[in-house]
């Protein structure tokens, strides 16, 4: 039996490899032809579609569809305004929803079981039902800043990113993330006199790199694709993001190599972000794996 | 020295002090990313701007996919600015939801104006549009001739029976992908702008334009399936691509060689000439039956109904419509000028030019949508039905549920502010 074994290992793995590498070409393929196309005139991009050549640096090279998209639209303001507001969510998310987690898990207060469930149930109400009325509200909020009082957040990053700290899918990570930290360390923290406070900062934080990582990755995400909400709230274009900008490049006859150049320019954020946190991220997933 | 930067600095203190005195319009256009299109358009402003003391017009720009949203999301919110371009079809919307008021302008200020340039809600003048589009049957001459198919004109465009025929000697000689291409890639307006004068030309239409209380009958009666099953059969029969169409073959499947004739825009048409030269041909609408027909009605520009200062935001209107800027739009991006006497001297559209077909097309042939507040709804129901109709949907049972759609919603808009 362990002659067996032995015998089919390599072509186990060699079986493995291939199925990995397929679905790494799945995944990897799109990006290719996205960059690729980027430095290609339209009409040989259109023409190399119908073969392997769309994924080859072939043909006539240039980075004439990046001077282009630079020019048709101020594509390093959009990428500067949602980094911007991307990064300041993250960091403001991930500070409010694990003190919220935190709250919930680990200290004892009347109605907190109805209020996560409250918080949870937010996960089951699509965005799209909600944001005429939170439109309305954020109209006609006031706002103490340098210019004194103003009423309504429209045409502001801030209007981009207070609506998005808190949400339900991060705060759960966080809660089921820090049902599974042994309580003992909490107790031990206690009974040596810590506050909540230093508990979370000294001895819970510490401990939640992996979610973090996967709670920051997720929020980033639907960051940095935010459509509708800056859509119908930011009327200027010193505010806007790149996906609103997209559209500039969408006329009746589309430019596609700038559409692939502009593509290109906005993914970089993207992959940088998640290869900064990539090793966290699968540390959280594996261990979620584990345990379920 | 002294005295000169002295002379410097109280010019620079006048200017300030003027530009302080002006008082700012804000305007939205839809055009963010037409580089020529905002060029223009910049240039006619900074020309006002400058033409006077009291006013001073900014603009904001938007891209054209979600600029209809951005503004019914400015409206909710109470944040409209002076001055709004709009879709002509949209404009009864948005005047019946009040986003706009009526203009001010002098009478003789739209005199020679083309008809569907002029956008008339509940008896007032809302919004008015610099230039028009038109689409025709682009095709080359060499290949009319190839295959033995009349040239048709204005005065004789091609019957049903020979757009029938020469479809199918097209397609038989198996030298294109399709021999007719419609455009189904461009989804949203397109599709009851472009697809419906084939409609109207059957003898049907989106809705009875004699109450605007219901499409029974219009878009669901005899006319209307014939139109059915004639749209149906484009596709049956592979004579134009279906819904699946790549966008980049709408764009391109002309000038490559994949289609032999399409169904197109004015706004198209300088990139086909510089691909065809003079071998270029803008047909008119073929008569299915009841007449030729093409849509008409392009973008407008109108004042909002909250603008603080509505009689800045009227002068800038009036300014726009000088002959110069109508022939700039359109020596820049080929779109038709709003008035003959713009057209004269146009790069495209005086008398002999390669596009001055569009110009008599506009004219003569075009139909505008249904002039309600409760088009904007149509469109969509229709778009989706002529869809489904292409995709082998059953053609009767496909429209009658679109008239119970658009009937629905007119009912529950209390009839749209029509008399009927």
């Amino acid at each position: 039996m362990a002659m067996v074994s032995a015998d089919n290992r390599p072509l186990r793995l060699a079986a493995r490899y291939a199925v990995l590498l397929l679905v790494a070409t799945i995944f990897v393929f799109p990006l290719l032809f996205m960059v690729m196309s980027s430095f290609k005139p339209t009409q040989q991009m259109l023409a190399d579609t119908a073969s392997l050549r769309a994924f080859l640096p072939v043909g006539d090279l240039s980075l004439d569809n990046y001077r282009d998209a630079f020019a048709r639209a101020p594509v390093a303001l959009f990428v500067f305004n949602s980094v911007l507001v991307t990064g300041l969510t993250v960091l403001l998310s991930l500070a409010i929803c694990s003190l919220a987690a935190f709250s919930f898990v680990y200290m004892n207060w009347r109605g907190r079981g109805l209020l996560l469930s409250i918080v949870l149930a937010t996960l089951i109400i699509p965005f799209e039902t909600i944001a005429i009325p939170l439109l309305l509200i954020v109209s006609k909020l006031p706002w103490v800043g340098l210019d004194g009082l103003q009423i309504g957040w429209l045409n502001s990053y801030r209007v981009q990113i207070i609506p998005w700290i808190a949400d339900g899918l991060t705060i759960f990570l966080f809660v089921q993330y820090f049902k599974d930290l042994p309580g003992e360390l909490i107790e031990a923290a206690r009974a040596e006199g810590a506050t909540w406070g230093q508990i979370y900062r000294r001895v819970v934080m510490p401990l939640s790199g992996p979610v973090l990582a996967t709670a920051a990755i997720l929020k980033f995400l639907i960051m940095y694709n935010q459509y509708l909400w800056p859509l119908i709230v930011v009327q200027q274009e010193s505010y806007r993001p790149v996906m609103v900008g997209l559209g500039y490049f969408f006329q009746l006859n589309v430019a596609w190599g700038e559409v692939m150049a502009y593509l290109t320019l906005i993914t970089v954020p993207v992959l940088a972000f998640y290869l900064v946190l990539q090793r966290a991220f699968i540390a959280s997933i594996a261990s979620t794996g584990v345990k379920g | 020295m002294t005295r000169h930067l002295l002379t410097t600095g109280a010019a620079l203190a006048l200017m300030a002090g003027t530009a302080a005195a002006q008082t700012e319009l804000s305007m939205w256009y839809h055009g963010a990313g037409n580089e020529a299109e905002s060029a223009v358009l910049n240039a006619i402003v900074d020309d006002f701007n400058a033409s006077q003391e009291a006013w001073k017009v900014v603009i904001e720009s938007f891209p054209q996919n979600s600029y209809n949203d951005s503004v019914v999301a400015a409206a909710l919110a109470g944040n409209l600015p002076d001055i709004i371009d709009v879709d002509g079809p949209v404009m009864p919307n948005w005047a019946w939801s009040g986003y706009l008021q009526p203009l001010e302008l002098d009478e003789s200020a739209l005199d020679g104006f083309l008809p569907s340039t002029i956008g008339r809600w509940d008896g007032e003048v809302y919004s008015v549009g610099l230039w028009e589009a038109a689409v025709a049957m682009v095709t080359r001459r060499s290949t009319l001739q190839k295959y033995d198919i009349r040239v048709p004109s204005l005065d004789e465009p091609w019957s049903r029976d020979e757009l029938d025929a020469a479809l199918t000697a097209i397609k038989e000689s198996g030298d294109f992908e399709y021999p007719l291409d419609v455009g189904m890639a461009w989804t949203g307006e397109w599709y009851p702008y472009a697809f419906s004068p084939f409609l109207q030309s059957f003898g049907g239409d989106i809705v009875d334009r004699s109450t605007y209380q219901s499409a029974e009958g219009a878009l669901n009666g005899d006319a209307a399936i014939a139109f059915g099953e004639w749209w149906q059969s484009l596709f049956d029969r592979e004579l134009t691509p279906g819904t699946s169409q790549d966008p980049a073959d709408r764009d391109s499947g002309l000038i490559e060689g994949k289609y032999a004739i399409q169904w197109n825009g004015n706004w198209a048409a300088t990139g086909i000439i510089d691909a065809f030269g003079d071998d270029v041909l803008f047909l008119p609408a073929p008569d299915l039956g009841e007449g030729p027909v093409i849509g008409a009605g392009s973008w407008q520009f109108g004042v909002s109904a909250t603008s603080d200062d509505p009689d800045g935001a009227n002068a800038f209107i009036a300014f726009m419509l000088q002959d110069e800027y109508l022939r700039a739009f359109s020596d820049a991006i080929g779109l038709i000028p709003s008035t003959a006497s713009a057209a004269e001297g146009s790069k495209y559209y005086s008398e002999g030019g390669q596009m001055a077909v569009f110009y008599d097309l506009s004219a003569e042939q075009s139909l505008v949508r249904p002039v309600t507040p409760g088009y904007v709804v149509m469109a969509k129901v229709f778009e989706k039905a002529l869809a489904d109709i292409a995709n082998g949907a059953d053609v009767a049972d496909t429209l009658d549920a679109a008239v119970d759609e658009i009937d629905s919603d007119i009912e529950a808009n209390s009839g749209y502010g029509h008399d009927g």
